[in-house]
């Protein structure tokens, strides 16, 4: 049966090279050489083709090379009779349909620039919903979900399902599973993605059901998805083919459903999937691939009912996912956290627009006042307000345990955003007194309520954090007034925590935190987390760390006694060197905390910001992951990163937070916050008061409106004019080489 | 050859299973042809040399001391000695170690002659080879420590490979006169074979200091300790294995090319009635090489034509057969016993031969027909004969003593006279070096042998086994290698195949892919399947068994089947072994950890001590012994006996679970 899989894979792979070969031909005597070849907003160049072969393709006459590598590895066809081994040739036919299938695909974001949406959601009423590569601020915001667990993995599904009903349930129990759907080719014309729009179903990285493209080529950018993760988060070096593909098998959980018809193409782009250790499972009666060595188990499972496509699959795959099981009547689970409710799919609105009290806010309680799973409502419920509505909301969490802390009040108190969202139907923004909540017309029609997010935030968070309480209840208050005195209740504990949490100096604690949580992608990538230097990727403080720890006292954040302090500027600590050297497996054995020039601290990918020494500025700059414009260092976010994640030190460039960059201990080492002279500008407005007041401190009011952003200039040259007028204190401070 | 028809001859249905062995046996017959299939008939073993009784190694000798019933059964006291004193146990091990000098002497001489052709070549001495295979030398160079890359201003740059390969062939070279330390190659060994060969101290120094040790120490009066002398066997035959062989090998694959699967045909069906036919008998390519070569010139096309001949077949015998094979798909004729026969076809108008394995009586033979019998090695010439000749191999005019021979061949082909080809021929796929088994199981890619492992440890192949060595006139022809090898394939057993018992395989039809269905078991034909391959896996010549060694450390590199080569589920055999190298082989199997079931005794039955010896101390030393069942059947169940210890050993007994990982196992995952 491999023998009849070989022969139409190795077919295919024929096919798909000299298709590709002519649409080269044809684009190079149109658009020359020179001609760039791009995914627009990424890094990696094309990532499949820079990632194995480690060719950086820039232009159409770059692309030369990979095609004739694409060529050479097309393999003689298989013999009827006392045939040749098979099984590489196979793969390597594979390999070489999907490079060549790259190319074809980046050629035709030159010869038909809007076929693909540059966008992380689709334009139903432009009737676009092709959105080819993911732009590295969607890569990078999605691919985290990949470290952090709350992605298991991706199903590339191609072709079609029997009817657009199907699909939608296919789609929707991925959703459950929190699996991303990647989805391309399609089926006499039919495609999965139209017919998951044709039922109603939101599509888009927002609900992780990703319409590619209508073209069996456009399984690269799933495939180019995963290496960019690899380069990005698991610190695989371009050209390093075998390590780029063995970490794909051990880490990236992704695996292919075949639907309807499968051709000689699909089997050339599965056999190039088995070398990244994704296994093709398919409805209809292919020939298998059982014996098991390249994936890790099965490599093509052939006649899988409809039904049994997803328990197959992830069996197949080795993954355990987990459907959350609330009591709710509506699907639940992080793959609808993105999901959108407009206007017209509106039922109810609290807060926002409609400017109703909000507020969220978990307390603790003593044991004999709290009856845990108690849910109670006070005031109207959904069913009582007409369609098109708003209610004001005060969620109390009422919490009593004896291992419970006040501490972990916020942490479980930020919980409530996404646990809310994770209901399909219901759209949750903003924190604290400032959020927002819509449902949807159908949520209501299934039979949503207002006390459903109490039974929602009573199982989840005993599921996540029962560790450390014992009961919990939920009031929900609708009565306007009612809802406004839990407001400002709230609102004067949220001063005392404010101010204890800002309070707290890397000075005053001998215990810092680490974070390894994204060591299944980056396995030498070590955080360590002090009060004064939040977690890069902006997640976790030091108190979340905490926590964390009280909760799970094995997981992945552990306590370290930061020891002998080595060197009070630069930030070294004896017993964090320790446990780093340990932890990133010798990898980096001196880390300074508050220095970018000196052994900074690693970064998994993950950040939220990165900075950079400007030479020239005698400073340093900064640039948030949302921002894709160039930047005064010569590299846009997404080369920094690319530059310097999976775990590398990279003296002159550190990932940090944002709440970093107003902390005190912000890069101390280098000379603190009177270094920086160049942020976005977006970022100077987000964190304006807050440098200000930090300004006022050092002494220069004003340093926030000295700070160039990309207004000014992109280059150092751009700017320097402007630092000197306003007199930027980094120009005069001691060099930076110093 | 009056004298031949008057005593006994073989039943040719008797003697053999093929049947192109079978019509020859009877041709000859007819013809009053004596061969050795009849010799076997007419000359019985002398027992006491069986037994290794005999010690001839002083003129007051032959001194033999054989084991009578009475002391077998004990209720006579073994007071067996020679007239020095010289106990059963001295005089078998002496023996012993002795052949295991020749067998490592004869493979590791031709590894030297290779890597002196390949000094020469990389000095540019030796014009007609080059460097086939670059990616090989480069990797070899890193086994020597040897620079591969240059600083060219700063930049690393590739190192010039003329360079690289003077650098090699001098350090290779060193390795045979090397007096002290350790050879190098030893440590491509998994550390912890190394570790066992460290304790019990048998590292070879260099390859002829252990040979000429042996030499030594057998010589009349010096070592009397069987267990001293069986080690130093151990250590002279690592020597070979991971030495001369495995060099050669490396050398041979860098000057020619490494093989990968190729089709190929074998059997006497493939000489040709109107082409000039060629045989190249032997065991070093040096020369056929350089026919192969030299055949497809226009020139010697021409030439073939002016003798009114359609062109060329030039047919390998024995290992020069699997040598050109596996390289260039040429065809084989026949194995150790058909060349006699090939001969006997009438066909055959040269039988150039080289070195091992040539029987003296393919002069008596070539004197009934045409065929000029050629030797062309100065260490190996013959007396015998009216139509012998040597045409004398020089390195640095290599094709053009291809030429001259092939001319020879040529001039001869009008001379033919009655001529009786068999049509018998089967088809085959070869040349599974340890690298093309890496890149079948996963491509340009992926490749590595973690699929293999996967599926032993799953169980859809039960172990591993190497199955080579000679064909033995003593025994049912090709018969004892396939009695043997389709049992072991029936219970899920892959086979590796070199040598004559590999010709076996070919002519039987097992080297096929389709052979997988037919004979294998379901788990066994299911990978088979998957990779497109057969059952049985052709590695090469016996000079070649250093590649099962290699591909048996890549297994234990890829993990989950132990740290050390004794660990793996996996044996080896030699069911009709009849040469010294075939001893040397199987001793250094043995040494690597590696257990060794014989068809054919070794002959050390004279002293059950030393029998004892090899056949259970040696596994608690090396964690290899040696075995001896005729039966091959019954030495299949025992091999499947010793697999199956080393699997529940490794915990791999049992149905292997399914693991569904979680984020959480995930985050366990070791740096790649």
């Amino acid at each position: 049966m491999s023998k009849l899989v070989a022969f139409a894979a190795i077919q295919g792979g024929y096919n798909i090279v000299q298709k590709a070969e002519g649409v080269y031909a044809r684009a190079l005597e149109k658009y020359g050489p020179d001609q760039k070849l791009e995914f627009p907003n990424t890094a990696y160049y094309l990532p499949i083709i820079y990632s194995l072969l480690g060719l950086p393709v820039k232009t159409l006459g770059d692309a030369k090379k990979p095609l004739e590598v694409a060529r050479a590895l097309l393999p003689p066809h298989v013999k009827s009779l006392n045939y040749l081994p098979y099984l590489g040739p196979l793969l390597d036919a594979g390999m070489a349909a999907i490079l060549a299938e790259e190319i074809v695909e980046a050629i035709r974001y030159v010869e038909d620039p809007d076929f693909y949406i540059v966008s992380e959601e689709v334009d139903l009423e432009k009737g676009k919903i092709w959105l080819g590569a993911a732009e590295d601020t969607v890569f990078r915001k999605r691919g985290v979900q990949f470290v952090d667990g709350s992605a298991p993995g991706f199903v590339a599904i191609v072709g079609a399902a029997p009817n657009p009903e199907i699909a939608k349930e296919i789609a929707l129990e991925y959703q459950r599973r929190s699996i991303y759907v990647f989805m391309c080719a399609n089926q006499a014309g039919t495609t999965f993605s139209e017919q998951l729009v044709e039922a109603g179903v939101e599509i888009g990285w927002n609900t992780r059901l990703v319409s590619f493209g209508p073209d069996i080529s456009a399984a690269v950018f799933a495939l180019g998805f995963a290496n960019r993760a690899a380069m990005a988060f698991g610190g695989v070096k371009p050209g390093d083919y075998q390590r780029m593909l063995l970490y794909n098998k051990d880490r990236i959980f992704a695996f292919i459903n075949a639907l309807g018809e499968v051709n000689a193409e699909w089997a050339a782009n599965a056999a190039g999937c088995v070398n990244w250790g994704f296994p093709t499972l398919a409805d209809t009666d292919i020939p298998e691939i059982l014996p098991t060595g390249v994936c890790t188990y099965e490599h093509v499972v052939a006649n899988v009912p409809i039904h049994e496509m997803i328990q197959k699959s992830v069996e197949v795959r080795g993954l355990k996912t987990t459907v959350a099981t609330v009591d709710v009547p509506v699907a639940y689970g992080p793959a609808f956290e993105g999901e959108r409710i407009r206007k017209n799919d509106m039922y109810l609105e609290i807060g926002g627009g409609s400017k109703t009290a909000t507020v969220e806010w978990v307390t603790s309680a003593p044991m004999d006042q709290v009856e845990d799973g108690k849910v109670e409502l006070f005031g109207p419920d959904i069913k009582d307000v007409p369609e098109g509505g708003s209610l004001p909301l005060a969620i109390v969490v009422e919490v009593a345990g004896r291992k419970f802390q006040e501490d972990f009040e916020p942490i479980l108190e930020r919980q409530v955003h996404h646990l809310v969202n994770y209901a399909q139907g219901m759209m949750h923004t903003g924190q604290r007194d400032i959020g927002m909540i819509r449902v949807s017309k159908d949520a209501v029609a299934k039979g949503l309520t207002i006390k459903h997010i109490g039974t929602i935030l009573h199982a989840k968070l005993h599921q996540d954090f029962g560790a450390v309480f014992d009961k919990l209840q939920v009031k929900l208050y609708t009565d306007p007034k009612q809802a406004e005195e839990m407001r400002d209740k709230a609102r004067k504990v949220y001063v005392v925590r404010d101010a204890r949490v800002e309070n707290m100096t890397d000075e005053g604690t001998d215990t810092y935190y680490s974070c390894t949580l994204c060591q299944s992608f980056a396995p030498n990538h070590v955080c360590v987390v002090s009060p004064e230097r939040t977690g890069l990727c902006g997640a976790y403080n030091w108190m979340d760390c905490k926590a964390s720890f009280e909760i799970n006292p094995t997981g992945p954040n552990q306590p370290i006694e930061k020891g002998e302090v080595m060197d009070t500027k630069l930030g070294i600590f004896k017993g964090a060197n320790e446990f780093i050297e340990k932890a990133s497996r010798q990898a980096v054995t001196n880390v300074c905390f508050y220095s970018l020039m000196n052994d900074p601290m690693t970064t998994c990918g993950c950040c939220e910001c990165i900075a950079a020494v400007l030479p020239s500025c005698n400073g340093i700059m900064t640039v948030n992951r949302d921002y894709t414009g160039e930047t005064p260092s010569g590299m846009k976010f997404s080369t920094l990163a690319g530059t310097m994640g999976g775990g590398n030190q990279a003296p002159g460039f550190v990932g940090h937070s944002k709440y970093n960059i107003i902390q005190k201990k912000f890069l101390v080492g280098d000379g603190g916050l009177k270094r920086l002279v160049w942020m976005p500008k977006a970022l100077k407005d987000e964190l304006r008061d807050n440098l200000l007041k930090r300004g006022a401190e050092l002494g220069i009011p004003d340093l926030v409106d000295r700070i160039a952003d990309e207004s000014v200039g992109l280059t150092e040259e751009e700017i320097l004019p402007f630092l000197t007028e306003k007199q930027h204190p980094a120009l005069e401070m001691e060099s930076l080489f110093g | 050859m009056s004298e031949a028809t008057a005593g006994k001859v073989a039943v040719p249905e008797d003697v053999t299973v093929d049947k192109a062995t079978i019509k020859m046996l009877h041709l000859a017959q007819s013809k009053g042809i004596e061969t050795i299939f009849d010799r076997a008939v007419k000359m019985k073993q002398c027992n006491i040399g069986t037994e290794g009784i005999c010690c001839k190694v002083c003129s007051q000798g032959p001194c033999r001391i054989p084991l009578t019933k009475a002391i077998k059964e004990g209720t006579e006291p073994d007071n067996r000695i020679g007239l020095c004193g010289a106990t059963a146990e001295t005089i078998v091990a002496r023996n012993l170690a002795r052949m295991i000098a020749a067998g490592c002497a004869a493979h590791s001489d031709h590894g030297r002659s290779v890597a002196e052709t390949f000094l020469a070549m990389a000095r540019g001495e030796a014009k007609d080879y080059t460097i086939k295979d670059e990616i090989k030398l480069r990797e070899v160079a890193g086994f020597y420590g040897i620079a591969t890359t240059v600083d060219d201003n700063g930049v690393e740059v590739p190192r010039d490979k003329w360079e690289i390969a003077k650098e090699v062939g001098e350090i290779c070279l060193g390795q045979w006169g090397q007096q002290q330390g350790e050879m190098i190659y030893l440590k491509r060994a998994p550390q912890l074979t190394q570790d066992r060969w460290a304790k019990h101290d048998v590292k070879p120094r260099g390859i002829d200091r252990e040979v000429v040790e042996i030499m030594h120490r057998t010589h009349m009066g010096v070592d009397q300790d069987y267990r001293n002398l069986l080690k130093q066997g151990a250590r002279c035959s690592l020597g070979n294995g991971w030495g001369g062989s495995m060099m050669s090998t490396d050398l041979q694959d860098i000057m020619f090319g490494t093989p990968y699967p190729n089709t190929g045909k074998i059997n006497l069906g493939v000489l040709s009635h109107d082409k000039i036919n060629i045989i190249v008998h032997g065991h070093d390519p040096l020369v056929s090489e350089m026919i192969v070569c030299a055949v497809n010139l226009p020139e010697m096309q021409e030439y073939a034509r002016s003798k009114g001949a359609n062109g060329y077949v030039v047919a390998g015998m024995c290992c020069t057969a699997n040598e050109i094979l596996v390289r260039h798909g040429m065809p084989i004729a026949g194995d150790y016993l058909q060349q006699e026969l090939a001969v006997i076809t009438g066909a055959v108008d040269a039988m150039v031969v080289d070195v091992q394995c040539v029987m003296e009586n393919l002069a008596r033979v070539s004197e009934c027909f045409h065929t000029k019998f050629i030797t062309t090695m100065p260490i190996a010439k013959c007396a015998t004969g009216k139509n012998t000749m040597h045409v004398n191999f020089e390195e640095h005019a290599a094709l053009e003593k291809a030429k001259e021979i092939i001319k020879i061949a040529a001039d001869n082909f009008p001379n033919r006279g009655e001529v009786n080809i068999p049509s018998d021929t089967n088809r085959m796929v070869v040349g599974f070096s340890t690298e093309a088994i890496k890149y079948h199981l996963g491509g340009t890619f992926r490749g590595s042998f973690v699929p293999l492992n996967d599926n032993i440890i799953n169980g859809r192949i039960r172990g591993v086994c190497g199955v080579v060595g000679c064909n033995n006139a003593r025994m049912e022809h090709d018969e004892v290698h396939l009695a043997l090898i389709k049992e072991l394939i029936k219970n899920d057993v892959i086979i590796l195949t070199t040598g004559c018992s590999a010709m076996a395989c070919g002519k039987a039809g097992l080297l096929t892919p389709e052979a997988a269905a037919v004979y294998a078991g379901p788990g066994l034909a299911e990978v088979c399947e998957t990779v497109g391959i057969p059952p049985v896996l052709h590695m090469g010549s016996c000079l070649d068994n250093s590649r099962i060694l290699t591909a048996a450390t890549e297994v234990v590199k890829a993990g989950g089947l132990g740290k050390e080569l004794a660990d793996l589920p996996a044996a080896g055999a030699a069911p009709g072994w009849m040469s010294e190298k075939a001893v040397g082989i199987g001793q250094y199997f043995v040494t690597s950890g590696v257990y060794v079931m014989l068809g054919v005794s070794l002959p050390i039955n004279g002293s059950p001590i030393v029998k004892k010896h090899l056949e259970h101390d040696m596994e608690e030393l090396y964690g290899g012994r040696w075995d001896y069942e005729p039966d091959p059947v019954l030495a299949a169940h025992k091999i499947i006996a010793h697999i199956d210890r080393k699997r529940a050993a490794l915990g791999i007994d049992k149905a292997r679970e399914r693991v569904l990982m979680d984020m959480a196992d995930r985050q366990k995952i070791e740096a790649a």
